[in-house]
């Protein structure tokens, strides 16, 4: 397969998008799981979770992410809010993916797993397994906490108290670089530990005795600020070498977490101009990074309310706003509309230079279908979506070849 | 009439990281293939076991400073395997060990919940307590636990870990579409925790799962291990496969309950067993012996020596005599990341006792080790090997066995086709599950909702 495609297709466009959704319980509007379809007893449900993937599959997308976080879901940024009407409490991301990956064939599957508090040897390992078992479709969706009350979870460290209106002080700026300064050592540590067994390194020499040949194995002796780490894996390589590694980003210091250390960002322009800016930003970062060379997705992210019937979202999303008893706002771009004008927007937006979406459904048991079943079919008749798997693990359907194993000598 | 038989428990382990396992064979494996492990749930599900059971390690082992490169070596995530496992299986239960020196108990207590969430209530934690700076050396608190205070930090990790578990009585999803209430207590999920080890507060986000708690396992034979488990483990593992160390350790084990306020059934004895199967009794040998030739080369009884001698033996012929030099007592540097070193508490006496066993047996290096370490618990034709393990637990030498097999992923099949049969014949082993949780197959309450009636920090 070509790295990345640049032939356009005879019936329209241009480079085929890359489509990913992004779930988190009954979807992205906090009134969600009061819709018909919403199934709200069932999101501790392993059933939930493959079904929903299972539909996201027969759509073909990419892949899927699963929100997580180490506290209860808040309506506020750095604080619990005591909301009872919301959708709270979640499974751990890492294990919803693993369960579904059995019941799954092509689908990518990347759940969020949070640096600030875990540690990067577990999680290196957890993410080759998903690999293992998933035979090549995992990744990882990395986030920092800067919540006081997530590190009171942990009683490790103490992070500062501050509102929403302190966010661009100099505390709060300094810790912000901080924990992204640490993300950042921990995906190198993730990444050194996947390429600490070379893909060869188990032998079964039956006439010296030997399981492994040691030489193939690495110590990755890692030395940071935050925390140092020796090595080698429990696990061997992943099948994929490196699970795709990816992270959100709202602002320069996450910018530069994705220009330095992931293969996809997620970025949230409202509008074509703003995606030229970030992206910009970006591939200059990742430029003087030294990764020029090296293919970094980025994708934007939009939360989305998919109907047929002209008009019929924004109705459904201003019924949605009424049970919540506000407008619904997010950082990334809130979309209603019909599938055609999505893919009208899609197109349009691809043209910066984002090589796809992660689309955020608002309703999980409506829109989700909206996207499988109104959206696909449309990019597919525009001849700017896949209409079959054409790899079989995540690195392949974003056009990411395998990487070498830093360490292996040839 | 007489009183009637116990019913067997049945788990499986599946084969790891030791010399125990057999990878030299063409029928022998991955051990980290997904496939592997799918095929050996899908035969202990087959056979109606009560669960299947995955050991942990953090570290490489090493000897002499070098990766130990004679056994398998490698294994996956034990919470994303275990996972995965439960898509591929119905009842069977799950058994994980986790480690509670590397770990912190809100993230434990989260994957724990989930796992047994998303495997309908099948979840089991195996809580070991490795302490060493060897295997701190992965992690970012480092190998800060001095050694004494491993018990007093997994205690605290699991009475912490059971305060989290308990923040949710589990009524306090309502999801009323209707009226809008998603949750009917806004502080579902708090606690405060305040102790040596922890200092922890908020809210725990996992909503109490199907078995309210995982199965808690206890594994360790010391005096301190022995009350750990006596005081609060549902089941608690150990190495006594002969009837008569069996039946000490169960009288000692649960003995000790009462003074905990617990009683006889609530604490499971299951001792790790290995077994080899033939047609008969004799070619059963005949295999057993073949078995224990491929589980012990020269190359891996030199190693083992070390472990006691902590002494480079690399010199020394493995089909010759023992060593006439004594062991080192200092600090184990040799052989680092094995358990088995800290079950030689007294090498100078190991020494002597197996100088004196191999030369009044005859034996080389490689016999000795063969001879004192690597004896399987059952051998014989499945007739025999049913009758023994039914009458093994009908004397009290343990509740059930846990049946490590030598071979990846099929060491279990056989076991399946050919023992477990003749045990339901026997009446003394299910023929189909009775619940759907590993608490239902294990015989053990569920914990109730609201073990906690008071709210921490309300």
């Amino acid at each position: 397969m070509s790295e990345s495609s640049t032939t356009s297709s005879s019936t329209s466009s241009s480079t085929p998008l890359h489509l990913a959704v992004a779930l988190d319980g009954a979807g992205w509007h906090p009134a969600a799981w009061r819709e018909p379809h919403a199934r709200p007893r069932e999101l501790f449900d392993a059933a939930y979770w493959t079904d929903v993937v299972t539909e996201a599959e027969r759509g073909l997308l990419d892949f899927v992410t699963f929100e997580d976080g180490l506290s209860l879901q808040s309506s506020h940024r750095t604080e619990p809010d005591g909301r009872t009407d919301q959708v709270r409490g979640r499974l751990d991301a890492v294990l919803i993916a693993s369960r579904v990956a059995p019941v799954t064939r092509h689908i990518g599957l990347v759940p969020t797993a949070v640096a600030t508090h875990t540690e990067p040897f577990h999680i290196s390992k957890a993410i080759a397994t998903l690999d293992y078992v998933s035979t090549g479709r995992a990744g990882l969706r990395l986030r920092v906490s800067r919540r006081r009350h997530e590190a009171e979870h942990f009683g490790r460290r103490t992070l500062p108290r501050f509102g929403p209106e302190d966010l661009d002080t100099p505390v709060v700026r300094e810790l912000t670089a901080e924990l992204f300064e640490e993300a950042a050592d921990y995906i190198e540590v993730v990444r050194r530990l996947w390429d600490s067994w070379e893909d060869d390194a188990e032998v079964r020499d039956v006439a010296t005795g030997r399981f492994i040949d040691r030489d193939k194995l690495h110590y990755i002796d890692f030395e940071g600020r935050h925390f140092s780490v020796k090595g080698p894996s429990i696990t061997p390589r992943p099948p994929q070498g490196q699970p795709v590694v990816s992270a959100l980003a709202h602002q320069s210091v996450p910018y530069r977490l994705v220009a330095t250390s992931t293969d996809i960002g997620y970025i949230t322009p409202h509008d074509t101009d703003q995606a030229r800016t970030v992206i910009a930003e970006i591939r200059a970062a990742q430029a003087a990074a030294g990764r020029a060379a090296e293919p970094v997705h980025l994708f934007g992210d939009l939360v989305v309310f998919l109907d047929d019937e002209p008009g019929a979202a924004a109705a459904r999303l201003e019924r949605l706003d009424a049970l919540a008893g506000h407008p619904y706002t997010s950082d990334a771009k809130v979309f209603s509309g019909t599938p055609a004008q999505l893919a009208d927007l899609l197109l349009t937006w691809q043209r910066t230079g984002l090589s796809g979406f992660r689309l955020r459904p608002g309703v999980i048991g409506h829109d989700l279908e909206a996207i499988t079943r109104g959206l696909v079919p449309e990019l597919q008749r525009r001849g700017a979506f896949r209409r079959s798997y054409e790899a079989d693990t995540l690195r392949g359907l974003l056009g990411l070849a395998r990487p070498a194993n830093r360490y292996a000598t040839v | 009439m007489s009183a009637p038989l116990k019913q067997i428990h049945l788990a499986a382990h599946f084969p790891g990281v030791n010399n125990t396992t057999v990878w030299s064979d063409p029928e022998a494996g991955s051990h980290i293939e997904f496939s592997s492990f799918a095929h050996f749930a899908r035969t202990a599900e087959r056979a109606k076991f009560d669960f299947l059971f995955l050991a942990e390690g953090l570290r490489l082992r090493e000897q002499g400073g070098k990766i130990y490169d004679l056994d398998v070596v490698g294994r996956p995530d034990t919470f994303t395997i275990l996972t995965a496992l439960a898509a591929v299986t119905d009842r069977l239960g799950l058994t994980g060990t986790i480690n509670s020196t590397f770990n912190e108990p809100y993230e434990v207590a989260r994957q724990f919940a989930s796992l047994d969430h998303l495997s309908g209530g099948r979840a089991a934690w195996n809580v070991v307590t490795s302490w060493d700076a060897f295997t701190g050396e992965n992690f970012r608190r480092g190998g800060f636990l001095p050694q004494d205070q491993r018990y007093s930090r997994a205690k605290e990790f699991l009475a912490t870990a059971t305060e989290l578990f308990d923040s949710w009585r589990g009524d306090e999803i309502v999801a009323d579409q209707a009226s809008g209430t998603f949750l009917n207590d806004a502080r579902a999920g708090a606690f405060a925790h305040q102790g040596q080890h922890f200092d922890i507060a908020g809210q725990f986000n996992v909503p109490r799962s199907p078995q309210g708690r995982p199965v808690i396992f206890q594994a360790g034979d010391s005096e301190e291990g022995r009350e750990f488990a006596a005081a609060g483990a549902d089941a608690i593992f150990s190495r006594y496969s002969t009837l008569k160390e069996g039946q000490a350790f169960y009288t000692d084990v649960k003995g000790r309950l009462a003074r905990h306020g617990r009683t006889h059934d609530q604490l499971l004895i299951l001792p790790a067993a290995t077994f080899v199967l033939g047609d008969t009794d004799a070619e059963a040998q005949e295999l057993a012996r073949d078995v224990r030739r491929q589980q012990v080369s020269g190359a891996t009884a030199i190693k083992h020596l070390e472990f006691v001698w902590n002494r480079d033996l690399s010199a020394y012929d493995p089909d010759g005599p023992l060593p006439d030099i004594d062991p080192d007592p200092g600090e184990h540097t040799i052989a680092r990341g094995r358990a088995q070193v800290r079950m030689y508490r007294d090498p100078l006496a190991v020494a002597r006792e197996w100088r004196e066993l191999a030369e009044a047996n005859k034996w080389s290096i490689r016999d000795l080790v063969i001879e004192t370490g690597n004896r399987q618990s059952f051998i014989g034709s499945p007739a025999t090997v049913a009758e023994t393990i039914n009458s093994f637990v009908q004397a009290d030498a343990g509740d059930g066995f846990i049946l490590v097999p030598h071979i990846t992923p099929g060491g279990l099949d056989a076991f399946a086709d050919t023992v477990v049969p003749l045990l339901q014949e026997r009446g003394v082993f299910r023929t189909e599950y009775e619940g759907a949780t590993l608490r239902d197959h294990l015989g053990l309450a569920h914990p109730g909702t609201g073990a906690h009636q008071e709210r921490a920090a309300s």
